[in-house]
């Protein structure tokens, strides 16, 4: 029998210290495949989040550097404009870049950087324990919304892809979900398609990527994937928001 | 250009950055230093491969910087008190991930929105962190358009060398001042020594990593002192200062910036009165000239420290000297900008009092520095 | 079409993605610890010696949707298989 399936080159051997169930390692996987299938390895740098993605220097067989917390489309946009020709990513949670990084992802997606951008959302900030984040759901229990989300004291979920759709200088903004074999796959097809916009110097693309997150959402990993298939999509419908590329 | 050319502060910060192989700029408007982000969008324009960017803010300005400096680019920003607050934390990060850097800031009144006049209340700030943890960036403290062109030019190549950030710390009165200056030749970008740890992509390489998360404690210590000794070793190798009619002097003023010019204009005339007085100007306010200060301190009486502000860099001179002669302050913080005469006064009241004998105690007015000595 | 699938078990983290997945049903949380302190998930067929029984048919879901990268994927090539329709699957 023939191999059909094996780990991504771009990725580290290093065992992933993710919650079991977690999107994160998904994701890491697909982009990694992503950068080998492009053979684009030797000139990708990417930009980690603070978050529980802060390590993804660990995992990611590139050139990485850190951000501080929100700043990574800032920092990108540093490294991209002195290197033109290298690809630049940034992998950033919910409130990485839609709580403390608002202004500088909308302003990177305006000015039309040829970055991309990785918008994993798992509706909570995971590292530091489950707090309510710009994405969680009306209604959703965090630590810091021990009653449910209420939109009077606590905003509404904010759609950042819907936003980042209006900016001129974006190019690609999908939206899909990990939850299932069929989402994994489309994501990656999103993901190549984000970096073949900046690969073909476009504009700005972002995939953003619903995620579970078991351990904050206090449920186990399929329970996780079908509250997102049955609850989050309703908020954050998986779709592309915006295709001129 | 060649030769003198009559230019104002902030467009010397500009053409002295680019002639010294300055091609990325990230900033944002702030008054008193409009002038820098204007010059080099212009001058940004008419050259190759130069990045000029207007960031939404000062926080994604300084982190431009920090994406660009990690690309291997001599790069700058600039602000002014505010929004060197805003910047803080990327300093932080650019001195924790050892990275090169210059960034401007030409002070202003303060604290809050303050005003747009010149001040020199950012001395904690630029010298005692700012932002947070273990760390100490090197200041540069000029004082004449001719040494804000030459300090630029240090200031790349000392952030090259000793893989941090540098601040140039001037004032708004500073930068608006139009002085005739000489550039030193510039530098093109392509003949500086290539940098064997910046992220350009691991062709032929294994991948790297430039962070400043350091999760185990051992690891995060070692950090720590690896910069502590880096400090040390910069504190030995480059602390500098002026010295004015020092030899002879009973009494030594001690300013920096702005503040030192008219100083020196006081310390003039006190010696037409024949007041044997002199000045000590810091131009590396850190690593603070300690050393020299102390040695000087052993041969006079008093030092008077004038700052623009209510009292910062006084605290240092105070370390610096260990008591061997009594130190005492006179400021004007807000935006008021003494005269000679003013400071002329102020020096022939504390020195007529040092001879009488009647010494100032340094605590007098508890918390607070002391302000007028009239 | 045959199919067989290798875990790492100690990279599997127990999550029961993969055993949610399998269409054939092949796959079981294993009730052996690893030294993570997990109980990772076991291929029921591992030890099948005979092709005939072998229900795997290398459609790889379980290696897609594991979070860990735990699993491997072999497959029949079309001449080996005994199925004329030849499912190939993006991988």
């Amino acid at each position: 029998m023939k191999k059909i399936f094996t780990r991504p080159k771009s990725l580290k051997d290093t065992p992933f210290h993710y919650c079991p169930g977690c999107g994160h390692s998904i994701i890491h996987r697909l982009v990694a495949e992503v950068i080998d299938e492009l053979n684009i390895r030797e000139r990708t740098i990417g930009v980690p989040p603070a978050g529980c993605a802060v390590l993804a220097y660990n995992y990611f067989d590139v050139d990485m550097a850190e951000a501080p917390h929100g700043r990574a489309a800032a920092v990108a946009t540093g490294i991209k404009r002195v290197l033109p020709d290298r690809i630049v990513f940034t992998y950033q949670g919910d409130g990485d870049i839609a709580a403390i990084g608002t202004a500088e992802i909308i302003h990177a997606a305006n000015r039309g950087e040829r970055i991309t951008a990785i918008f994993v959302n798992n509706a909570v900030y995971g590292m530091t324990g489950g707090q309510m984040a710009p994405t969680t759901i009306l209604g959703q229990v965090t630590t810091t919304s021990p009653g449910g989300r209420v939109s009077l004291r606590d905003g509404n979920p904010l759609d950042l892809s819907l936003m980042l759709g209006l900016a001129a200088g974006s190019v690609y903004i999908e939206r899909t979900s990990v939850s299932s074999p069929k989402g994994i796959l489309r994501t990656k097809k999103a993901i190549r398609k984000a970096f073949e916009v900046q690969l073909d110097d476009k504009g700005f693309s972002l995939v953003e990527i619903l995620s579970p997150c078991p351990t904050n959402w206090k449920m186990n990993p399929t329970e996780a994937v079908h509250w997102i298939d049955e609850t989050m999509v309703k908020f954050f419908p998986p779709q592309v928001i915006k295709d001129v590329a | 250009m060649a030769g003198k050319v009559l230019m104002r502060g902030t467009h010397v910060l500009g053409e002295a950055a680019i002639r010294a192989g300055c091609r990325a700029y990230f900033g944002y408007p702030i008054t008193p230093q409009n002038e820098l982000p204007e010059y080099m969008a212009s001058a940004f324009d008419k050259l190759d491969k130069a990045i000029f960017v207007q960031a939404e803010s000062e926080i994604a300005a300084i982190n431009m910087v920090i994406g660009a400096s990690v690309a291997g680019a001599r790069v700058m920003t600039s602000s002014s008190s505010p929004g060197i607050s805003l910047k803080q934390e990327g300093i932080s990060y650019l001195a924790g991930m050892e990275l090169p850097a210059v960034v401007i800031n030409m002070m202003r009144g303060g604290p809050g929105l303050g005003n747009i006049a010149p001040a020199q209340g950012d001395y904690f700030q630029a010298t005692k962190g700012g932002g947070h943890g273990d760390y100490r960036i090197i200041v540069l403290a000029p004082a004449y358009g001719q040494e804000i062109a030459d300090m630029t030019r240090e200031a790349f190549d000392l952030a090259d060398r000793y893989r941090t950030p540098v601040m140039i710390l001037g004032d708004g009165m500073m930068g608006q001042m139009m002085e005739p200056v000489i550039f030193p030749e510039p530098i093109e970008p392509a003949s500086l020594p290539k940098k064997d740890w910046v992220l350009d992509g691991c062709k032929g390489r294994p991948s790297r990593i430039i962070h400043s998360l350091w999760l185990d404690p051992p690891l995060e210590e070692e950090l720590n002192w690896r910069l502590a000794r880096k400090y040390e070793m910069i504190s030995s190798e480059i602390s500098d200062q002026e010295m004015y009619l020092v030899d002879d002097a009973e009494m030594v003023v001690t300013a920096y910036g702005t503040a030192a010019r008219i100083a020196k204009g006081g310390v003039g005339r006190a010696r037409e009165m024949g007041l044997k007085v002199g000045l000590f100007r810091p131009k590396t306010l850190w690593p603070f000239p300690s050393r020299t200060l102390a040695a000087l301190s052993r041969n006079l009486e008093k030092i008077l420290v004038f700052e623009m502000s209510t009292g910062q860099m006084v605290e240092d001179v105070r370390l610096a000297v260990e008591g061997r002669c009594d130190v005492s302050f006179y400021g004007r913080p807000g935006g008021v900008v003494s005269t000679p005469e003013e400071i002329a006064r102020v020096i022939s009241s504390t020195y007529h009092q040092m001879e009488s004998g009647v010494h100032r105690a340094s605590h007098s007015h508890g918390a607070s520095q002391c302000r007028a000595a009239t | 079409m045959k199919g067989r699938i290798e875990i790492d078990r100690e990279r599997c983290k127990g999550c029961g993605l993969c055993i949610a997945v399998c269409p054939k049903k092949q796959i079981e949380i294993s009730d052996r610890l690893n030294t993570k302190g997990y109980y990772p998930a076991s291929f029921q067929e591992e030890s099948v010696k005979d092709a005939e029984i072998v229900k795997c048919t290398g459609c790889a879901l379980c290696a897609v949707t594991c979070p860990d990268v735990a699993i491997e994927v072999y497959r029949q090539a079309k001449d080996e298989s005994k199925n004329h329709k030849d499912e190939s699957k993006e991988e």
